[in-house]
């Protein structure tokens, strides 16, 4: 099964970077991130979780996530890339049910 | 600054230290399933101390959000880099945190993000160099409110 995954993506990357230049990604998806087991005051909701993340440089895989029950709501995850010339991003979160969402992002390095 | 290393405390520094202790009784919270997932995550080297510096806060409130930052040395080139690091909350109903895939246009084998801790317990990171070897670190977190679900 596929189609879109219902969350907000908000990714902090800076538009433009030197050469060399090491830049933070910050990555964040709205989701609940439910994984199904009850709770604290007993209520049981569907099973609904993102599964992977994976981020792309012009294509090449540069950092992925394989993410499970211990992830909290709101995926959230920082790393660091070192820019020598100018790219594309791409951010693509699927879960569970095979549907997924896709950000894109440019860097300007020069 | 992170925002782990913010509010966090830097849980283990061993960088360089090459110490293989398998003392009787490290890792007792690791059930054989644990265990077996461990070995799924990285592979089946024994993990050696070291490399690996986590940040988390020893006490959290709230265990439904909690930072962990987890910092690996390692050059991040073609050569010699990070392939993986894989968290585990050995005190949560399902331990498996996220298991992280690591390429060398990173710029250094790091990773921030935010957990779910279900009571005191401790965290293992797992980091799985080019060359095969596995690398370990853990530390405890107690909890106030547990992340329940996790």
């Amino acid at each position: 099964m596929s189609g879109t995954l219902h969350g907000t993506p908000r990714i902090r990357i800076p538009a433009q970077a030197r050469p060399g230049e090491t830049i933070e990604v910050r990555v964040l998806m709205d989701h609940p991130m439910e994984t199904g087991l009850p709770h604290g005051d007993g209520t049981v909701l569907p099973r609904d979780m993102i599964a992977r993340l994976e981020v792309r440089r012009d294509g090449a895989l540069l950092f992925a996530a394989d993410l499970a029950n211990g992830t909290a709501a709101n995926p959230y995850h920082v790393f660091h890339v070192r820019m020598e010339r100018s790219a594309e991003f791409t951010f693509t979160w699927t879960d569970e049910r095979g549907r997924s969402a896709r950000a894109v992002a440019r860097v300007a390095v020069g | 600054m992170s925002e782990a290393r913010r509010m966090g405390t830097r849980r283990r520094v061993l960088a360089g230290a090459v110490a293989l202790v398998l003392l009787p009784g490290r890792g007792g919270a690791e059930t054989p399933a644990l265990a077996a997932a461990m070995r799924e995550a990285v592979g089946d080297a024994i993990p050696v101390d070291g490399r690996i510096e986590l940040w988390l806060p020893e006490l959290v409130d709230n265990g439904a959000q909690v930072p962990l930052a987890v910092m690996v040395a390692s050059p991040m080139t073609a050569e010699d880099h990070i392939v993986a690091i894989a968290v585990f909350a050995t005190g949560n109903p399902t331990p498996q945190v996220a298991r992280f895939e690591l390429f060398p246009g990173l710029a250094r084998a790091e990773i921030e993000t935010r957990i779910r801790v279900a009571e005191d317990q401790e965290i293992v990171v797992l980091a799985r160099d080019s060359g095969g070897k596995v690398w370990r670190a853990s530390a405890a977190v107690k909890v106030v409110h547990g992340g329940c679900r996790g």
